[in-house]
């Protein structure tokens, strides 16, 4: 287990420095500053323009941070073989797929928490004692990060097994149905046999279901979020993430490294 | 190799658990959800033109997209019994500024923008708006004329509107001929039990929307059982004359040979008569209260 | 009393030379550092992954304790091959390995092991010293003693100047540096290194040599790979041929050729137009430019030296002429086409 730490601890080192990092974070304080221009156009939701718009931004960056770094950490090590150097050494293969999950974890809890600081400023620009209501934007912020916790250890299924393109090509696919997972167990549409019904409900809880963790519409409302969601989306996640990494580290353990 | 076998299948049961905490979980936040889900209809944009020009070339395919968040929003609402429709509008605006040639979206839109809660969201006007952006980019839709006319006629009530626009709509060469006859008609006698009837009948034979067809045939059985209903008073009126008391029971006009059986309303619950011998819906149907609803219009 | 003394001195030398430990206990003299039975690897390949391709066959070999094993052979043949089946980053189709007797599916082997990879490449956004340091943390050395071993490693492959500088900054030669860094950092008491002269300009091969050769020296046992044949004459104990997934011959450099050194060359220049009518043996030479080149018998050797010697003659080399691993080689490669070849025009 310390050895997960050793990886988890290197590859957030590695991530950090990366510039593409620094560059989406400032892309995502650009659209917050743009925010408080399309708040004052208009009038009377400038708050909740920003929130949302705000949040917008942290989930999409966070996304596709997620998504490019998260498929970049195995399949780029495994292309360019910085790998092979390491799983030379006494750890095992399962230890290295945790630490690279833990490593982002970690370096998505920071971008995330930069991004969620440029927010709060941004909000405090323009609507100076911030209210308890605003705290809302954290637990949020806080649900984003779950879902990217659960983004990324898709991501990093996928590049266990196939090309760099072709895994973010499949994490970005699981994310959409994901988000619509919701939509097809409530499906009202027209002739659906209750046989198939059974089936698309099947499979709607198979898929993450993303939607659990927007809350995005009562928060930009100021409205409170039930700690019982934040704590039940918790556990969403590491359930959820928790089969994922099993299954990758599954898949991994027996592949053959060109 | 023997451990690894039996590892691999223990990390497979532990993934399928791990499903069915999922499962678990998922219901558990499903439920939360739906407490604070009341408030949560949101549409992001409400500006039509804003959402088409995000859409960059996928326009159409946005269109379908919300198209089909308003066939699943309706059909929620409907599920939940809820009657507020406010995002009808909106997304129905959205949708045909996407797509302008979207038939359904005007069709639909015009039968459950205009129509009265708790069918409908009861704004006629929003529904002639829409089909008049509809018939401005679709004008060889003969059909559009026919929902703006049932909308001026049934619920806007607008009769010398209605019988313009069936008259419009029959200018085109493949219009039904009925069009005519009903501008000609509704321009001389406005409303009438016939022309509704004969309206609603004309939807629900040529609707391919399921949630259209149900809603005409509500319609139909409403007029139906009204029309019903005054038969039967006619008749009781007959045999009042005839016996010089009113009969308490259908069963009487009946025996008089006034009617060949007891009659049955759409439902096939039989007819009663209530108080001071007039027609009434039978207490076990349920069109009474779909009758009750039309009648707090 | 005095060879008490000295296996003391012996054995606190080692281990604070090379900190090893529990390394006398394990170290056992009669087994192969490394062995290889019926090992195979083969590859799917092709529409629906229906052929199947051998890319090592059936290989058995051994290496044993404390020598320098030189793996040879063409590109392709498969050393990278058996080399990252050792590793356990590919798996292998059928047969065992073992290194220092623990089976190769033991990962906490690897203790034992430094793998230096082909064409190592490493995390562009650290420095060398940063580098050095996540592995050590890997092998499990504490802070301080991880401090200094990474020094001294950087210093050992002279990379101290750069140990601040970012990975992506190195040039070929300096990462390959860094890897042969990692793989001794952990005092491992076998090393395995894929193509390590690969890439570098001479002065790189030297070094790299003359690292090996001190590892020889510090007794450790030493596996590489190469295709380039004149390092492995020079390095290795013993050689391992490997051509087409099989391996072809494994012996001394000297047993593999399997012929005495055919005769000798001398390279001399000579002071002046006196000298030259004497000599006999120019009628043999070969000029080119001031310098003659003459071959002769072993036999023959020192008296024609005296003769030089008479003559002053200036000499420049005496070197051994022997049929190389080159041609050894060659002939295999050659052999296996021809077969193919053969094989080919059957089938059709």
């Amino acid at each position: 287990m310390r050895n997960v730490w050793v990886v988890a601890t290197n590859t957030f080192r590695e991530a950090v420095r990366d510039r593409v990092l620094y560059n989406l974070v400032f892309f995502a304080l650009l659209m917050m500053g743009a925010a408080v221009l399309v708040g004052q156009i208009s009038i009377g939701i400038e708050e909740s323009v920003i929130v949302s718009l705000g949040l917008t931004a942290i989930s999409v960056i966070g996304i596709f941070i997620a998504v490019f770094i998260g498929v970049g950490l195995v399949s780029k090590e495994m292309d360019k073989r910085t790998l092979y150097a390491l799983l030379a050494k006494p750890v095992e293969r399962w230890q290295f797929l945790l630490g690279k999950y833990g490593g982002l974890v970690m370096t998505l809890a920071v971008n995330t928490g930069a991004m969620a600081v440029g927010l709060y400023v941004v909000l405090w620009s323009v609507k100076h004692p911030l209210e308890r209501s605003d705290w809302y934007v954290l637990m949020a912020v806080y649900l984003i990060l779950l879902k990217l916790g659960l983004v990324v250890a898709l991501a990093m299924l996928f590049s266990c097994f196939t090309t760099p393109f072709l895994a973010i090509l499949f994490t970005v696919g699981i994310y959409i149905a994901g988000v619509f997972a919701e939509d097809l167990r409530t499906m009202q549409a027209m002739d659906i046999t209750p046989a198939t019904m059974k089936l698309l409900r099947g499979i709607s809880y198979v898929l993450p279901n993303f939607e659990n963790f927007n809350v995005m519409g009562a928060v930009s409302h100021a409205r409170g979020v039930p700690a019982s969601l934040v704590w039940h989306d918790t556990a969403y996640t590491i359930v959820y993430a928790g089969i994922v990494l099993i299954g990758a580290a599954m898949v991994f353990s027996r592949r053959n490294l060109k | 190799m023997k451990s690894g076998k039996i590892t691999a299948w223990l990390l497979g049961a532990v993934i399928l658990v791990g499903f069915a905490g999922v499962w678990r979980l998922q219901r558990n936040i499903d439920h939360v959800k739906s407490s604070i889900d009341v408030e949560q209809d949101q549409l992001a944009f409400r500006s039509g033109n804003l959402v088409k020009k995000l859409s960059l070339e996928y326009a159409p395919l946005m269109a379908a997209i919300y198209w089909t968040r308003v066939v699943q929003y309706f059909g929620e609402k409907h599920r939940l019994h809820q009657t507020n429709l406010d995002l009808l509008w909106s997304l129905l605006d959205i949708t045909t500024t996407l797509d302008p040639h979207l038939m359904p979206a005007y069709r639909f839109g015009s039968v459950f923008l205009s129509d009265s809660p708790p069918r409908g969201a009861g704004r006629p006007d929003l529904a002639v708006e829409l089909l008049e952006r509809g018939i401005k980019e679709n004008p060889d839709q003969w059909r559009l004329y026919q929902d703006l006319g049932n909308v001026y006629y049934f619920d806007a009530k607008d009769y010398p509107k209605a019988s313009a626009a069936f008259a419009e709509g029959s200018k085109n060469p493949n219009a039904m001929i009925w069009m005519k006859v009903m501008a000609a008609k509704i321009a001389a006698e406005g409303e009438s039990p016939e022309t509704s009837y004969f309206l609603w009948l004309q939807v629900y034979q040529t609707t391919t929307d399921p949630m259209v067809k149900e809603n005409a045939e509500l319609h139909l059985k409403l007029m139906k059982v009204e029309l019903d209903l005054k038969e039967i008073d006619r008749l009781a009126n007959k045999y009042e004359k005839q016996n010089g008391h009113r009969a308490t029971q259908i069963g009487e006009l009946v025996q008089a040979g006034l009617l060949k059986e007891l009659p049955s309303d759409p439902e096939g619950y039989p007819y009663v008569l209530g108080e001071g011998g007039k027609a009434e819906l039978n207490l076990d149907s349920p069109m009474l209260e779909k009758q009750l609803l039309e009648k707090n219009r | 009393m005095f060879l008490w003394a000295l296996l003391l001195a012996n054995s606190g030398a080692g281990s604070a030379l090379t900190g090893r430990y529990g390394f006398s206990k394990n170290r056992n003299m009669l087994n192969p550092a490394i062995e290889i039975e019926n090992l195979s690897k083969e590859y799917p390949f092709g529409f629906l992954h229906l052929k199947k391709k051998r890319s090592l066959e059936s290989l058995n070999m051994e290496v044993q304790q404390g020598e320098v094993f030189g793996f040879l052979g063409p590109n392709g043949a498969g050393k990278s091959t058996t080399i990252k089946l050792l590793m356990r980053l590919i798996f292998p189709t059928s047969g065992t390995a073992r290194i220092l007797g623990k089976s190769i599916e033991d990962v906490s082997m690897h203790q034992q092991i430094g793998y230096l990879p082909e064409q190592p490449y490493f995390y562009d956004y650290l420095t060398a010293a940063e580098l050095l340091d996540y592995f050590a943390r890997i092998h499990g050395l504490k802070a301080g003693d991880r401090r200094e071993r990474v020094e001294r490693m950087l210093k050992k492959v002279g990379l101290e100047t750069a140990k601040k500088l970012q990975l992506r900054k190195y040039s070929k030669g300096m990462l390959q540096r860094a890897g042969l860094a990692q793989a001794i950092l952990h005092d491992p008491e076998v090393v395995v290194l894929d193509e390590p002269m690969s890439g570098l300009d001479p002065l790189g091969r030297r070094e790299v040599r003359d690292i090996i050769l001190e590892l020889k020296k510090e007794g450790r046992t030493v596996l590489f790979s190469t295709h380039i044949l004149s390092d492995a004459e020079m390095l290795c104990d013993r050689v391992g041929v490997i051509v087409g997934g099989k391996l072809r011959g494994v012996g001394t450099p000297r047993e593999i050729v399997g012929i005495q050194a055919q005769g000798m060359e001398i390279l001399f220049e000579l002071p002046g137009p006196a000298g030259e009518k004497k000599l006999a043996l120019l009628e043999r030479a070969t000029k080119t430019g001031e310098r003659y080149r003459v071959q002769l018998p072993e036999a023959e050797l020192y008296g024609d030296l005296d003769e030089l010697k008479a003559a002053g003659a200036r000499i420049l080399s005496v070197a051994q002429l022997k049929p190389t691993l080159e041609e050894f080689f060659m002939n295999l490669v050659e052999a296996d086409r021809a077969q193919a070849n053969a094989v080919e025009v059957s089938s059709q």
